[in-house]
């Protein structure tokens, strides 16, 4: 009887933990609508980084949403032509209440499907004129990646700093890194002259002198966003002529492997990536790369756009919210980097540090009081060029700092800032 | 002498060309090779995915299929390819390589996108529209002009000649969008804010004009070839220019006759394409059709009709494999692999349609 007992109750527990797991389990993807389905467009596949940056961040988010993978639909390798039009219509065909596609030139045709359906949200990642668009449905995200860029260059700063303090990088060893006022010299390979680089390249000097203040900085530009030879070759140059640090904005690995190249044959030189960990190309010339983290986006905009909500207009985050970081330390990262850089990180996420506080930099030996944007889509098709989304002037320059992708998602930071050089000619 | 033994020994094939095939074989060998095709997929489906072989076909099937949305989509690509492939014909049936269709339909693409942009504004909308398909058909003629001058005078490689043409016309697409899009990052749709030169809306859509005008050219390509005393020259200088001089056809003249009409119909399918269908100009605004279009010509002998059905049959496989792509998020090298086997096993049916095999021992193979 007591045996038989025992048994029951034991069976009754179990019974209890069965159904509360269930229960639990019903709790967790409770959340996510069975009938909430995502449609992305994509210019690549997963062979291409961009567009695996973006199916990671996609997933991840899904996945921390509980919506099931069966509710994305994929459109791969869609140009930027009327098929990005016709994948839009298609997934809103097949049920989809929200529309991403991950390239600039989508979003002509991505709003004109947004304005033919009022009811679907569309957003068009790294475009520039929902704001401005007058279609409520169509949407604009970015990251705040010049704030990772910044943080990548204080790595680089740090690197430059140990070089020089050791003795290992003077005007002896190294003569050519050197210029005629003693600063010494860094390198970026950047793609194309768009303000997203311009951007870019001065969050990531200002971070190298915010550590090392006699820095200067050569622009070589590619023309491409992925060219293995191209960028190799521009770094190669730069190296040449005197550049210790090369940073990049072009998608390849070819900038770190041509660094690692050098450094192998006794150059001092060292590599910042971009958007992959670079370890694997460049172990020792490797420093860190800065990346965005798309997922942080993805989530926000799954769980408005589901539970019904209304998605801003313009969202770009950066430490704030997670959406942008580096990749772990190479080897050569000088010794307490970390420490700095957590610091620094952490100053980045509650505001206090502002990437382009204008006190640090000058415009023609002076120091910047106001710098007015204008946020008007132009066609420059016509001469002279036109708006076809009038957007207002706005004064990017507020409390001391430009206010870079405050007043539009898409980056507007265009200013040429002393100490840097752009090379008029592109690499060949 | 030795040769007692003089019965060569029969080889194991021997390879026999058929006249006069009859329509019932021809459409039972078509459809075995399809069928083989299909066989073929499933065993690669099968074990290179896991994925059930008729599952994915249907998802294929619903590429053009699934709803009237994406059916006139596939009209819709099915015209453009249809309409270069008409382009080509009379090029090809007088044995002329023109391999420079892709060149033709972006120089006809590029002038549309200029005169648009240019006079986007000022130009009445029937004046402006009337602008851009002259302009169009005169810079995709002269691109095949240049060509079947140079044939006609030095006798210069066509192929080789078209198809250079092509490298430059993607070169200057190149230079002149870089030039268009000024400071922003990509051109984007043309005219954004006055959709002066986008085809109008009709009946629902703006490329059913596209459709139409395809329509009507496929029954005039179809007419020309078969009835008009030109189709005759053509047909006659593409089997015999000796026998075409013989009978006081005058070569050139044919020659670049013909290469003008190719050209201009290439520009007008880059009109087309850009008015009616993508609103903007880039190098891939052609997309390769101006070689698969090479495909549709000579698969349907320069038959317009059988034309269009060879052009949906490509849609079809291009917008399924696409399908399959997206379904099973695949990468699209599967999708285009299933593509390909049926493409090989449909045009390789082609010579069992038009030779026949005799096996030793005289059993004829069908």
């Amino acid at each position: 009887m007591k045996k038989s007992m025992k048994k029951f109750v034991s069976l009754l527990l179990a019974a209890v933990m069965v159904v509360s797991v269930f229960a639990f389990n019903t709790v967790v993807f409770a959340d996510a609508d069975p009938d909430f389905k995502i449609g992305v467009i994509l210019i690549g596949d997963e062979t291409e980084g961009y567009s695996t940056a973006h199916i990671n961040g996609i997933k991840e988010a899904a996945k921390e949403l509980g919506i099931d993978e069966g509710n994305i639909i994929w459109k791969y390798k869609v140009p930027e032509d009327s098929t990005a039009y016709d994948s839009a219509i298609d997934l809103v065909g097949q049920g989809c209440q929200l529309v991403i596609s991950n390239s600039y030139g989508h979003q002509t045709y991505m709003v004109q499907a947004a304005m033919d359906y009022p009811d679907t949200t569309f957003v068009s990642m790294t475009g520039d004129f929902a704001a401005i668009s007058g279609c409520p449905n169509f949407k604009n995200a970015f990251t705040g990646i010049y704030e990772s860029r910044y943080v990548s260059g204080v790595v680089a700063g740090l690197k430059l700093k140990e070089l020089m303090e050791s003795g290992t990088l003077t005007a002896e060893t190294q003569p050519e890194s050197f210029d005629k006022d003693g600063n010494v010299k860094v390198g970026y390979v950047g793609a194309f002259s768009y303000a997203e680089v311009v951007s870019g390249y001065t969050a990531f000097f200002l971070g190298i002198r915010s550590v090392v203040p006699n820095t200067v900085m050569e622009v070589k530009y590619t023309n491409s966003w992925f060219d293995i030879d191209k960028e190799g070759a521009a770094a190669e140059a730069l190296i040449a002529n005197g550049a210790v640090i090369i940073g990049q904005h072009a998608d390849s690995t070819g900038a770190p492997a041509a660094t690692q190249k050098l450094l192998d044959s006794g150059k001092i030189c060292y590599s910042v990536g971009y958007n992959i960990d670079m370890l694997e190309t460049a172990p020792t010339a490797a420093l860190t790369s800065a990346t965005n983290n798309w997922a942080a986006y993805y989530k926000h905009a799954f769980e408005t756009v589901m539970n019904g909500g209304e998605l801003e207009a313009d969202w770009a985050k950066g430490y704030s919210e997670d959406a942008v970081g580096i990749t772990p330390f190479g080897e050569s990262c000088a010794e307490g980097t970390a420490e700095y850089i957590a610091d620094v990180e952490a100053k980045l996420k509650d505001g206090t540090l502002h990437v382009f506080d204008t006190s640090t930099f000058t415009v023609g030996g002076e120091e910047v009081t106001t710098a007015p944007c204008d946020l008007s889509f132009m066609d420059f098709t016509t001469n002279p060029p036109t708006a076809v989304y009038e957007g207002e002037t706005v004064e990017a320059i507020k409390d001391g700092y430009f206010a870079e992708s405050e007043f539009r998602s898409a980056p507007y930071f265009t200013l040429r800032i002393d100490g840097i050089t752009e090379d008029e000619e592109a690499v060949e | 002498m030795s040769n007692g033994n003089t019965k060569a020994k029969e080889p194991f094939v021997r390879i026999v060309k058929r006249d006069g095939t009859t329509m019932g074989r021809k459409i039972y060998v078509r459809a075995a090779a399809i069928l083989l095709a299909l066989i073929i997929d499933a065993v690669f489906i099968f074990s290179v995915t896991g994925l059930n072989p008729l599952a994915v076909y249907g998802v294929m099937f619903n590429g053009t299929f699934m709803n009237s949305v994406r059916f006139s989509w596939a009209l819709r690509d099915l015209v453009t390819l249809l309409c270069i492939g008409i382009a080509l014909a009379p090029a090809f049936k007088m044995r002329f390589w023109n391999i420079g269709a892709e060149g033709q339909v972006l120089m006809g693409g590029l002038a549309t996108a200029l005169v648009m942009v240019k006079f986007g504004q000022s130009m009445s909308t029937p004046l402006l529209f009337l602008t851009m398909f002259v302009t169009s058909v005169a810079a995709g003629a002269l691109w095949g002009f240049i060509p079947a001058f140079f044939k006609a005078h030095w006798n210069t490689n066509e192929t080789l000649f078209t198809l250079m043409m092509n490298y430059i016309a993607t070169s200057i697409v190149a230079c002149m969008t870089n030039i268009m899009r000024g400071k922003a990052t990509s051109l984007g749709k043309l005219n954004m804010s006055t959709q002066a030169g986008w085809f109008p809306q009709f009946m629902g859509q703006r490329y059913n004009i596209n459709i139409l005008v395809v329509a009507v050219l496929t029954i005039v390509m179809f007419l020309y070839l078969k009835y008009s005393k030109q189709g005759y020259e053509i047909t006659v200088v593409g089997e015999s220019e000796n026998t075409a001089r013989y009978a006081g056809i005058n070569v050139k003249r044919v020659a670049i006759r013909t290469m003008l009409i190719s050209g201009a119909i290439c520009g007008l399918a880059g009109f087309l394409i850009v008015a009616g269908k993508d609103q903007t100009i880039s190098t891939t605004s052609a997309g390769g059709q101006g070689f698969t279009a090479i495909i549709v010509a000579w698969l349907a002998k320069f038959n317009t009709f059988y034309m269009a059905l060879i052009s949906f049959l490509l849609v079809f496989l291009s917008r399924g494999a696409a399908e399959i792509a997206s379904a099973y998020s695949l990468n699209d090298f599967a999708a285009s692999i299933i593509e390909g086997i049926i493409l090989f096993c449909i045009l390789g049916s082609e010579f069992f349609i038009n030779y026949k095999m005799i096996f030793r021992g005289h059993k004829e193979v069908q």
